[in-house]
């Protein structure tokens, strides 16, 4: 298992042939890409920010549980931190294992934890002009 | 004795600042930390109760510091 944050495009294939081999008979790709309007706005990008150090930590903690609650140890999780514009992929997940219901579980898992408690942020930038830092009123449930 | 503050995202821009030292009492909560906060210029636009990590790790607020720790206040989480 590996887990990066990335200030470079993610590439997607290199983590498949990386994260799969002979023994797997399933691979799951996860990509969280950048989308065009949030919440009736018209989005141009994403400016991406961390708290790197405790950011890594929480994604290598999130891969560790994986493999104990689904014995998958090939799964790689990237985060891509910058700005990004439309489509680009910010996160890519990706399992692999000898039968698809592990790898599916562990995926989703990944990417859910991951949206959860791993210091990530997200400055929306607006057609018009303006930006905003996304989620400042709600705080996630249950962290820790 | 000192602690490392740092603040992220909205939390920075509120208080125009990514990291601060701060001299504290011995024997100092998170919870004091936080107050001395809401008291700085722009400290009132943070939550009353937010979330923070002491070294790296989500920690509450009536955690205890030594002295030398990295508080972190954490802004809700948008990764992905």
């Amino acid at each position: 298992m590996r887990v990066a944050l990335v200030d470079s495009p993610i590439d997607v294939a290199a983590l498949i042939s990386e994260v799969s081999d002979d023994s797997c008979g399933a691979a799951t790709v996860f990509l969280g890409c950048v989308r065009n309007v949030n919440e009736g706005r018209a989005v141009t990008g994403i400016e991406y920010s961390a708290y790197r150090s405790m950011a890594e930590r929480e994604m290598s903690a999130i891969a560790h549980e994986a493999a104990e609650r689904f014995g998958v140890t090939r799964l790689i999780v990237e985060h891509r931190l910058g700005t990004l514009g439309l489509g680009d992929v910010s996160v890519a997940i990706v399992s692999a294992h000898p039968h698809r219901a592990p790898a599916l579980d562990a995926m989703r898992f990944a990417i859910e934890e991951l949206k959860r408690r791993v210091p990530i942020w997200k400055l929306e930038l607006y057609v018009d002009g303006t930006r905003e830092w996304v989620g400042a009123v709600s705080i996630p449930e249950g962290v820790r | 004795m000192t602690v490392t503050v740092l603040l992220f995202a909205s939390y920075a821009d509120a208080l125009g600042k990514s990291a601060i030292e701060l001299d504290v009492a011995p024997g100092s909560t998170v919870r004091d930390i936080l107050g001395t906060l809401c008291a700085m210029p722009g400290g009132d636009r943070l939550p009353p109760r937010p979330l923070v990590a002491v070294n790296q790790e989500y920690a509450s607020a009536s955690t205890t510091l030594q002295g030398g720790e990295e508080v972190a206040v954490i802004p809700p989480v948008a990764g992905g």
